[in-house]
């Protein structure tokens, strides 16, 4: 049993693990409409997948000493993409959608190459890119929101159902957590976040390594674009933006992920996703206004990593 | 015990090699020979272009003029896979560690066992394991990260590393620089079996001349980006090479003096 303990305050998600069941328990004991059929696809569908989706991609660049501020611009663009594909050039459903996925792989594609081929910090590359994107978004769009088209109403189901999105971000979760932890592309995300020189040196192609990963977070801005605008059957310019980015690097950061590079796991991420989430929905459901929330919220936060860094010294003085 | 002064036992040769980093010029005019088996040292202040030089032996980075000549043929390494995968490897000065993955995943950095597409750790593990044994150098969990291990240690997993792919031409930069006397004495003796087998040769950057002499065929000595002396080892001494070194720097200090007058 005290071996187990141990075992178990040695990983790095424990904290946060620890956080999200104390949470998930005190919303449910304070509130009886916490945990209900409502309620529950609310929490984990809207106020959790989209932030552990972008998180999976932030891990990944964090860790390999990178990240990108400007997804949640291409959250806002890839479904008006997918729109006027759709309405106005009369693309397929189907291939609209791929190609508004395929614009987020894009928009990783020029954040690599600014940051990794001309040298830019990804700090400032993305700051850059995520204005482009949100000035494209406003003038293609003319500042309003419109509808998803009727004709792809049957892609709800897939994208925007009551639980559509919470199973996109599980099944996505499982997949990462294998890649950064059981292939050579996890391992030398580490290896170039850990020592970029000695990665190089090592062989291994660090330039390919972190224009992967802005094109894997790209890739998921644009679906959680697309899922929201399933999921709310409005395509909106003012969708997305810094909040969504600013959720999934708070929940990567709580999840145990450094900012620093080198460290990071995707289930801490999950974890600190679905944190954020009850943050979010458990307090509106106890009624605090939405002014102080934000408090709560910052508070909260701080808290979580806190408790974070203490543990991480624990288990320090733990290893030796 | 080297009989390989004829060329034709040469297994790497470098000539006219010069590197410039814009208008910096790290090496100038590099000749150099290295016999199959053979262990040479290559000594020379700090400055003096030794890194320069593995870096581009190693294929980390391209020479900006002048041929590397591998057994005879003329070769142009794109990558340090490529040289990898023509059976040069290197230990660098910074070990090229990763600090947050184990010992047996540095071990088998960018040389990953692989099923399908996922790592086989087990089988990395163990060999690691069976490959640290069988030189000798002890880590009491190779699951661990390499960041709790003494600096030492982290030396002997880098040479063990590049031991490990059984290359036919090792370079070493500075491996002796961390470690104390016993693991100093681990990684001599470690070249010492190599060279006893013959099957690779070793180029050794180092600044213990001592150490230089004791596992070196022969010495070079590198100043101002060119070798200015080549000597077997049994044909000099630690003195020579230390008043070589320091007559060089000599010679520097009194050039800067009358400049600066």
């Amino acid at each position: 049993m005290r071996t187990a303990a141990r075992v178990f305050l040695r990983q790095r998600e424990a904290t946060v693990f620890v956080v999200a069941v104390a949470l998930f328990i005190y919303f449910a004991v304070s509130s009886s409409s916490f945990v209900t059929a409502t309620n529950l696809p609310i929490l984990f569908t809207q106020d959790s997948a989209p932030y552990i989706i972008i998180a999976l991609g932030e891990v990944f660049l964090l860790i390999c000493g990178e990240i990108d501020l400007s997804v949640g611009f291409t959250y806002a663009l890839a479904p008006f993409l997918m729109y006027f594909l759709n309405t106005y050039d009369h693309v397929p459903g189907l291939l609209a959608i791929l190609i508004a996925l395929l614009l987020g792989v894009v928009v990783g594609w020029i954040n690599g190459f600014l940051t990794v081929t001309v040298g830019l910090p990804s700090f400032i590359t993305t700051l850059g890119t995520g204005f482009v994107l949100l000035g494209i978004v406003n003038t293609t769009s003319h500042g309003q929101p419109v509808s998803v088209p009727p004709g792809m109403a049957g892609y709800v189901h897939v994208f925007g159902g009551n639980w559509a999105p919470f199973i996109w971000a599980v099944a996505l979760t499982i997949i990462m957590h294998i890649v950064l932890t059981r292939t050579k592309w996890g391992l030398h995300t580490v290896s170039v976040g850990g020592n970029l020189l000695g990665a190089r040196e090592a062989g291994i192609n660090v330039n390919r390594i972190k224009y992967g990963n802005f094109m894997i977070t790209g890739l998921f801005g644009a679906l959680v674009g697309l899922q929201n605008a399933f999921v709310t059957n409005s395509i909106d310019p003012t969708a997305g933006g810094y909040l969504p980015m600013f959720y999934a690097v708070t929940a990567a950061v709580i999840g145990g992920t450094a900012m620093l590079g080198g460290t990071g796991t995707v289930i801490g991420a999950f974890l600190g996703a679905i944190v954020i989430g009850m943050l979010t929905d458990g307090f509106i459901i106890l009624g605090v206004s939405a002014n102080p929330l934000d408090i709560i919220f910052g508070a909260a936060v701080l808290i979580a990593m806190i408790a974070n860094v203490q543990l991480a010294r624990l288990r320090e003085r733990g290893a030796r | 015990m080297t009989e390989t002064t004829t060329e034709s036992g040469d297994i790497l040769r470098v000539e006219h090699i010069s590197k410039n980093y814009g208008a910096v010029t790290a090496l100038t005019d590099i000749n150099l020979r290295l016999a199959k088996g053979e262990v040479l040292g290559l000594i020379g202040d700090n400055g003096a272009g030794k890194s320069t030089l593995l870096k581009i032996l190693c294929g980390f980075q391209p020479q900006s003029s002048g041929r590397i000549l591998l057994e005879g043929q003329e070769v142009r390494f794109k990558s340090v896979d490529h040289a990898r995968s023509l059976g040069i490897d290197a230990v660098y000065q910074d070990l090229a560690l990763v600090p947050q993955l184990s010992v047996f995943q540095n071990m088998f950095l960018n040389r990953e066992k692989v099923n399908w597409l996922l790592l086989n750790s087990r089988a990395m593990r163990k060999e690691s394991q069976e490959h640290l044994e069988e030189i000798g150098v002890r880590i009491p969990d190779i699951s661990a990260p390499v960041a709790q291990l003494s600096g030492g240690q982290r030396q002997a997993i880098a040479v063990a590393r590049s031991v490990f792919s059984n290359p036919k031409i090792l370079l070493l930069d500075e491996p002796l620089a961390a470690m104390g006397v016993k693991e100093g004495s681990l990684i001599l003796d470690l070249i010492m079996q190599l060279k006893e087998q013959g099957n690779v040769s070793i180029i050794i950057i180092a600044h213990n001349y001592g150490q230089v002499l004791e596992v070196c065929d022969r010495v070079n000595l590198i100043q101002d980006g060119k070798i200015t002396f080549d000597k077997r080892s049994a044909e000099t001494s630690a003195d020579e090479l230390t008043e070589m070194v320091v007559a060089e720097y000599r010679k520097a200090l009194q050039e800067r003096r009358r400049a600066a007058s």
